[in-house]
């Protein structure tokens, strides 16, 4: 486990925290890859997971009808998947390594009786989830503006 | 010697309102609906300019408009523009042919601070056809480029065919010295680089700190501005080139009135603590 630890206290998501705690965290942790074109999750499927990326990119996609579209990509210290915080835990996208992935995969039902044992940790752990939802939901509103396509204010 | 001239392009016109004409050697198509135009003064004199200035660019019959320039500041006596077809104006310039000719006031507005930023690092942030007014601040950084720290080139736009320049963003990604990151808003499965918007660029970026120099609709800035606060770059390290409707170019009519500032004279380029409180007025 310490082996993991060590991976987690790398990544910027995991900064500041408790040494205990992290050590209860990585508990859930291992060590995944990914090869290039895998995917790592297709949408509708249970979602009792999430990923540290420590290396490589992921695009989170949405098929389309008229093909599948890449709606997100995510690298190097980013954080993906939080189906697994909301019933009914299903993937909300699929998502695809788009080069070779190294990440750390988090099994949530060990998290979430973690969290649920010790609401300190659990606050904690909420706080930084919720930051990357709220990073996230700010570059989707960025993304879905369509800012490029037409002037915003004066001209 | 350089950084004198860079500083004093702006006055280079002893009437302001006086149009010049200007015959277009080329017409590029660049990606869909913009258009690259080369132009070489008519009367053979010489056209220089500081890298962020405009022209006041006029379609005979048609009308005028502002006009970024986009092209190399070393190339004197050849003035690159990139327009956007968005309305009479743009259209009709985007449609001339060579040799047509083309009325010219101008160069106006205040330069990027490629002066300032020597011996920083610096960080060029642009969206969709803001790469445009950007580009001749990135040929002057190449240029000199032993008399810059780091530099890294941030460009977002919404889809990979709407990519401006990319040939040129591709051969400057293949040097040594110097960092492109690109993203887009959406793409196809074929698309390998970064999804989402500009802003998610700028924490992988090699630049920390040092010299912003930001372009691309407002809205676009704004949430840049923040990020770059956020990662620890001082505001007035930050700079912005804005955009109004203009109709005299030389701070006479009011038009481009932003606050107590005049787009047209005391911008396009503006260091951030300057418009920090009218970015944030709505209709102004
Ligand atoms: C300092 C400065 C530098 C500029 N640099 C460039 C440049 O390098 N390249 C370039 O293409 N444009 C640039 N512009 C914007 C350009 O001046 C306008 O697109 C142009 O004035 C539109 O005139 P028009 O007659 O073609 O369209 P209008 O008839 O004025 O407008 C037609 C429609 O297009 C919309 N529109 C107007 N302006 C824009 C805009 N900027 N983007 C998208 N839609 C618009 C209007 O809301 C309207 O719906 C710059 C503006 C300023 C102030
Ligand atoms: S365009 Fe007339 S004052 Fe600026």
């Amino acid at each position: 486990m310490e082996g993991i630890e060590k991976l987690l206290k790398e990544h910027p998501f995991f900064e500041g925290i408790d040494a205990a705690d992290l050590a209860t965290i990585a508990g859930c942790g291992a060590n995944v890859r990914f090869e290039v074109g895998e995917f790592i999750c297709r949408e509708g499927e249970e979602a009792n997971c999430f990923y540290a990326i420590r290396a490589g990119r992921v695009a989170l996609e949405l098929s389309a009808g008229n093909g599948d579209i890449v709606i997100q990509t995510l690298d190097q210290n980013d954080i993906f998947g939080w189906s697994w915080l909301i019933p009914p835990y299903r993937w909300a996208f699929d998502a695809r390594a788009v080069e070779v992935v190294r990440a750390v995969r988090f099994d949530c039902s060990c998290l979430r009786a973690k969290c649920d044992g010790d609401p300190r940790m659990g606050y904690d752990f909420m706080k930084r989830f919720a930051k990357v939802i709220v990073d996230r939901l700010e570059a989707m509103r960025l993304q879905i503006l369509d800012m490029y396509g037409k002037p915003t204010v004066g001209v | 010697m350089e950084s004198q001239l860079l500083e004093s392009e702006q006055t280079s016109l002893a009437d302001p309102m006086a149009t010049r004409p200007f015959r277009v050697a080329k017409n590029q198509r660049e990606i869909d609906g913009t258009h690259t135009i080369e132009l070489r003064p008519a009367d053979g004199d010489g056209f220089r300019f500081a890298p962020g200035q405009f022209t006041m660019m006029y379609a005979f019959g048609i009308g005028e408009v502002p006009i970024s320039i986009s092209g190399d500041p070393a190339r004197a006596g050849t003035l690159e523009q990139t327009i956007r077809s968005v309305g009479a104006v743009s259209a009709a310039l985007c449609k001339v042919r060579r040799d047509d000719t083309v009325g010219i006031r101008g160069p106006f507005g205040t330069p990027w601070p490629v002066v300032p930023a020597v011996g920083n690092d610096v960080m060029l942030i642009a969206g969709g056809i803001g790469l445009a007014p950007l580009r001749p601040a990135i040929y002057h950084l190449l240029r000199n480029r032993a008399r810059y720290g780091k530099i890294s080139i941030l460009y977002g736009t919404r889809q990979p065919a709407d990519i401006l320049f990319r040939s040129e963003l591709e051969s400057w990604r293949g040097r040594f010295d110097l960092e492109v990151l690109v993203t887009v808003d959406s793409a196809g499965r074929d698309w390998r680089a970064p999804v989402g918007p500009v802003t998610t660029l700028i924490p992988r970026a090699a630049v920390r700190e040092g010299i912003a120099m930001v372009c691309g609709p407002e809205i676009m800035m704004r949430f840049t501005v923040q990020t770059l606060l956020d990662r620890g770059f001082d505001a007035d390290q930050i700079f912005l080139s804005m955009e109004r409707n203009m109709k005299c170019g030389i701070g006479f009519c009011g038009h481009c009135q932003m606050g107590p500032a005049f787009v047209c004279k005391d911008g396009p380029v503006f260091a951030y603590p300057d418009i920090e409180k009218l970015m944030r007025v709505r209709g102004i």
